[in-house]
């Protein structure tokens, strides 16, 4: 749909439409560039003001400090080990709601039966049921469990409030898939989960990325579920920048904060600008078109 | 609601013997910060010269509110850690939960009852028994002040209201910002604490927001508590608003004001700036409150996990109260030992004198604990007294509501 | 839809059980669902009616609890920020969201980089920028001191310490947040869109604003309604932004039902009021979400 711009030329109006744009690049980009450019500054050039002005004295020290020597807790590891713990939960956690989400909506649209419509109404609801309300009987079904501050305790939480909107995402992109290849297929004599893996899981690789940076963005950027439900030896990343960001009582050394904070948003923006251009492909090719 | 805590411990039991090796603690506190973090691994040392091992916990926020938060999951799911950092009232609700452990016999062996001032007793004991042992003292009522701009203008310590009201208006006048404050609900309430004991005494200060004496809430004199506030607001910057309380010290350091109203870990903010206390930077009481200390103290309460306290349990609270610890740690910290009796050799200038306040004001009866930083009253009283002196602070309504809404909210809370 | 018919209706077990196939692969989200998310609004209703403080606790108080919650001056702002706050950051998010759509729709060059750069913001957490936005909205250190110190000095742009303004200072920082996301979705639905009929209009000719306004828009009410699901469970969700920005404050005029929520019931140990909070909340989200989500599950048919 491209048909508005008839001329690529330089007219006034694509000037003025370029402008635009870079306004808003300027928008968007501005938090980020306030985060570098004190993340590359000493502590006392950042204390004396200028908060927009580029470094005097470039360093790169915060970032190491941040990295391997920083306090979050006792001892002065930086934010590495937290790394991982993220990395060990966030992987299955996606892995898991997505394959279900996948399932769920296989069944929703293509084995629909009397009340899926309602039971899929009811699953979306749950995606706005407020986290803080969930805490203290979660921690307590998790008790029961045997899954108390435990990595597969963390990923059972991340993948139970994930299913609703990976449901949601691939429901309607099935919705769109066509039926007849799914019956022609059954005639064929193919089953349920043969049809799934044959036919349909193929083609989801669109919206697989949108669901996968979805779950992902939200999975590794939680800190509440995270903070409450994780022992000592497995909290994730967001509760190590927490530490390093908040703490209470002592000298606060924004450019290691800053320079913590982009790396634990690493990960998050690294699966945005190499999967971006497949997201908007992925939201066309289904889940807005209802 | 005892069963679930009895539920609870019996899960902990269980989980005990499972997840946490038995000569290990697992420790949840707040302490991320370097000075604070530092501090603390002289006791992790201290621990694993005894061969206890040391189980790190840190979730840091809201002054320990995000770890109470994960406290509460944590023993809801049957797995509490072996010792938390807790703040006065938490620490009572939990011994009234019947969660925490018995601390008496070492209590008794080392003679804590004789050390430790009264008024802190209060927080660490529950009906008889030592529950918790107490890190350090932070006193609430100081002010810091930059001596350059003192010295400069002619400002002499001042030692009543009135006095300081003067020099707030020289300063004033001279275009530098009197009071650097940050306009968030603590820190409002901090100054409120300071300004309300100062304006009536002591006695007017337990009634108020120790007892919740209706009357005394609603009073004159509370009344006349709000306008000073009112007076100092108008002696700080436009730009206040949300403004972190280190930033504030920044603004004393740097000269662009005169006074900050803030406890005792400030300090570190000057030392760190490399300056001195007495020649770049004065600490004084609040003009008014001289006699009196009002207090905070971070303690480690022990989740009981069995009928008996831990060993290692037991080992973590005698290496808190030992001298050699509680000096170590409040060196670094800028706050003061919780025991009376330990040498103030290693301490700085501003150091002694928060050590000879607090025995004076222990001995003589003036020790009080801050309501502004929950130990006057429970957490929901406190925060609904922060909601009313913050919106006065910030304008939305004048004294005499303000009296009028302190009282609700205590009503309410209470 | 439904191909489950076709399947052999009297069989042997193994007939049966492939029946039975599609409902039991849902089976086990039907049952988390069940127990994690309606049994805890069960629980969550039973607290709300009792004396907890500290932890759950089961002495029944009545009305208590929601008699208080309304004797709460906080709670009213919470409910009408929440109001000022959802509603604009909706409408922004959209209108945002679809011009930059439509403006990254004319053959741009460095598309790809462009639309990246838009959406990025989506992947970091407001415990990442907090910081960064609480200092650029600072008039002493941000925005205001930057210009003020390129010459304009009498620039203002102090309302995160305006108490009537300080709510959309949180509607600037999550707009920026989300608004990306919303052009993505917008675009998408952009490029789904049938060229013949644009240029059957554009022969006829329609002038753009029109061509736009008749035929593209229209179009556009998927992606209108997904966005709007999204943004709505954002807007509700709304607290590590709030808690980084402003605290709730100045005083209490930026508190959010969810960040009063959390302080009654972690905060301040006054667990029954935070569970009646969280039931009017949940009241309200289903007042607004259920009738859309009825609308638009039984057009589907």
């Amino acid at each position: 749909m491209s048909t508005a711009a008839k001329s690529s030329s330089f007219s006034a109006g694509r000037i003025i439409l370029y402008i635009l744009l870079l306004l808003f690049c300027i928008y968007y980009l501005l938090p980020l560039y306030v985060m570098v450019v004190n993340s590359l500054k000493p502590l006392s050039e950042i204390t004396a003001g200028g908060m927009m002005a580029l470094p005097r004295d470039w360093t790169a020290a915060p970032w190491f400090s941040a990295w391997s020597t920083a306090q979050v807790g006792v001892e002065a590891t930086g934010l590495r080990p937290y790394f991982l713990n993220s990395i060990i939960m966030v992987v299955p956690a996606v892995a898991l709601s997505t394959l279900v989400g996948a399932l769920n909506g296989y069944v929703l649209t293509k084995w629909a039966f009397k009340g899926s419509t309602i039971l899929f109404g009811l699953l979306l609801f749950g995606c706005f049921i407020p986290f803080q309300m969930v805490l203290i009987p979660m921690a307590r079904m998790l008790g029961l469990m045997g899954l108390a501050g435990s990595v597969p305790g963390l990923i059972f939480v991340h993948f139970v409030y994930g299913i609703g909107f990976s449901t949601l995402y691939f429901r309607n992109y099935y919705a769109a898939f066509p039926t007849e290849l799914v019956r022609a297929a059954q005639i064929d004599g193919a089953g349920f989960f043969r049809i799934f893996w044959r036919i349909l899981l193929p083609s989801s690789g669109p919206i697989a990325v949108v669901c996968i940076i979805w779950q992902f963005t939200n999975i590794w950027n939680d800190f509440l579920f995270g903070a409450s439900f994780s022992d000592f030896d497995s909290q994730p990343m967001t509760v190590a920048l927490n530490n390093l960001v908040q703490s209470s009582t002592g000298v606060k050394e924004y450019n290691v904060h800053f320079a913590g904070a982009i790396m634990a948003a690493l990960p998050t923006l690294l699966v945005y600008i190499v999967a971006g251009r497949y997201f908007v492909r992925g939201l066309m090719a289904g889940s807005v078109k209802g | 609601m005892r069963k679930l805590t009895m539920m609870t411990a019996a899960a902990a039991l269980m989980a005990a013997s499972t997840s946490v090796q038995a000569e290990d603690v697992e420790v949840l506190h707040w302490w991320t910060s370097g000075g604070e973090a530092a501090a603390l691994n002289v006791l992790k040392e201290d621990l694993q010269g005894q061969g206890i091992g040391w189980q790190d916990m840190p979730v840091a926020g809201g002054g320990g509110t995000q770890a109470m938060t994960v406290l509460r999951a944590r023993v809801t799911s049957g797995n509490p850690p072996t010792a938390v950092q807790m703040l006065g009232f938490d620490i009572l609700d939990w011994a009234g939960e019947g969660a925490l452990a018995d601390l008496n016999i070492q209590a008794g062996l080392e003679g804590w009852d004789d050390v430790v001032p009264e008024a802190l007793q209060q927080f660490a004991k529950h009906d008889g028994k030592w529950v918790s042992a107490p890190v350090n003292v932070h006193s609430t009522n100081w002010v810091w002040a930059n001596k350059a701009i003192l010295d400069e203008l002619g400002i002499a310590v001042p030692t009543t209201w009135d006095e300081f009201v003067a020099a707030l208006e020289k300063v004033k006048a001279s275009g530098k910002t009197p009071i650097a404050h940050g306009g968030q609900a603590w820190q409002d309430a901090t100054v409120f604490d300071a300004v309300a004991m100062s304006t009536g005494g002591p006695e007017f200060y337990k009634k108020a927001f120790i007892d919740l004496d209706e009357e005394t809430l609603g009073s004159d004199t509370m009344k006349e508590a709000f306008d000073r506030m009112a007076v100092i607001r108008s002696h700080v910057d436009d730009n206040f608003s949300g403004r972190d309380w280190n930033l504030a010290t920044a603004m004393v350091i740097n000269g662009d004001a005169a006074f900050q109203m803030m406890g005792d870990w400030a300090k570190g903010e000057f030392l760190n700036a490399d300056k001195k206390p007495d020649t770049d930077f004065l600490c004084f009481r609040f003009p008014g409150t001289q006699d009196q200390v009002t207090f905070n103290a971070d303690q480690f309460a022990m989740f009981a996990q069995g009928k008996e306290v831990g060993k290692e349990q037991a080992a973590l609270a005698t290496a808190i109260l030992s001298p050699s610890f509680q000096s170590a740690f409040n060196v670094v910290k800028g706050s003061v030992p919780a025991r009376t009796d330990v040498s103030d050799d290693a301490f700085d200038a501003c150091g002694k004198k928060g050590m000879a306040d607090l025995k004076a004001a222990a001995d003589s009866g003036n020790l009080y604990g801050s309501m502004a930083h929950g130990h006057a009253n429970p957490a929901a009283v406190k925060n609904a007294m922060y909601d009313v002196i913050t919106a006065h602070f910030n304008g939305e309504y004048d004294s005499a509501t303000a009296v009028e809404e302190l009282v609700t909210a205590v009503q309410i809370n209470k | 839809m439904s191909i489950s018919e076709t399947a052999n209706p009297r069989g042997s077990v193994v007939d049966r059980l492939r029946d039975a196939l599609p409902k039991l692969v849902l089976s086990p989200t039907v049952a988390i669902v069940a127990i994690f998310v309606y049994g805890f609004i069960f629980f969550t209703l039973y607290l709300s009616f009792t004396d907890s403080r500290i932890l759950p606790s089961f002495g029944w108080v009545g009305w208590k609890n929601f008699e208080n919650l309304f004797r709460i001056r906080a709670w009213d702002t919470a409910v009408w920020n929440l109001v000022i706050f959802g509603s604009l950051y909706i409408v922004v998010c959209c209108v945002l969201g679809l011009l930059l759509a439509i403006l990254l729709d004319q053959r741009i060059r460095a598309e790809g980089f462009i639309r990246t750069i838009y959406l990025y913001p989506m992947a970091l957490s407001f415990i990442v920028t907090g910081v960064a936005w609480k200092w650029f909205l600072d008039p002493g250190i941000g925005i205001e001191a930057v210009v003020q110190g390129w010459g304009w000095t009498s620039f203002e742009f102090n309302w995160i310490k305006d108490r009537e303004m300080a709510i959309y200072t949180i509607v600037i920082a999550a707009v920026w947040q989300t608004s990306g996301f919303v052009m993505a979705m917008f675009l998408a639905g952009l490029r789904g869109i049938d060229s013949e009929m644009m240029k059957a209009a554009q022969i006829d000719g329609a002038s753009t604003f029109a061509l736009y306004r008749r035929i593209v828009i229209p179009q556009l009410r998927p992606a209108f309604m997904s966005a709007f699901v999204v943004l709505a469970h954002m807007a509700i969700k709304s607290y590590d932004l709030v808690i980084a920005l402003t605290g709730g404050g100045p005083g209490t005029a930026t508190e959010l039902p969810a960040t009063f929520m959390y302080s009654y019931t972690f905060t301040r140990n006054q667990m029954g009021i935070g569970a009646a909070s969280a039931v009017i909340m949940l009241m309200t989200i289903a007042a607004i979400i259920v009738p859309y989500l009825w609308s638009e599950l039984r057009e589907k048919k």
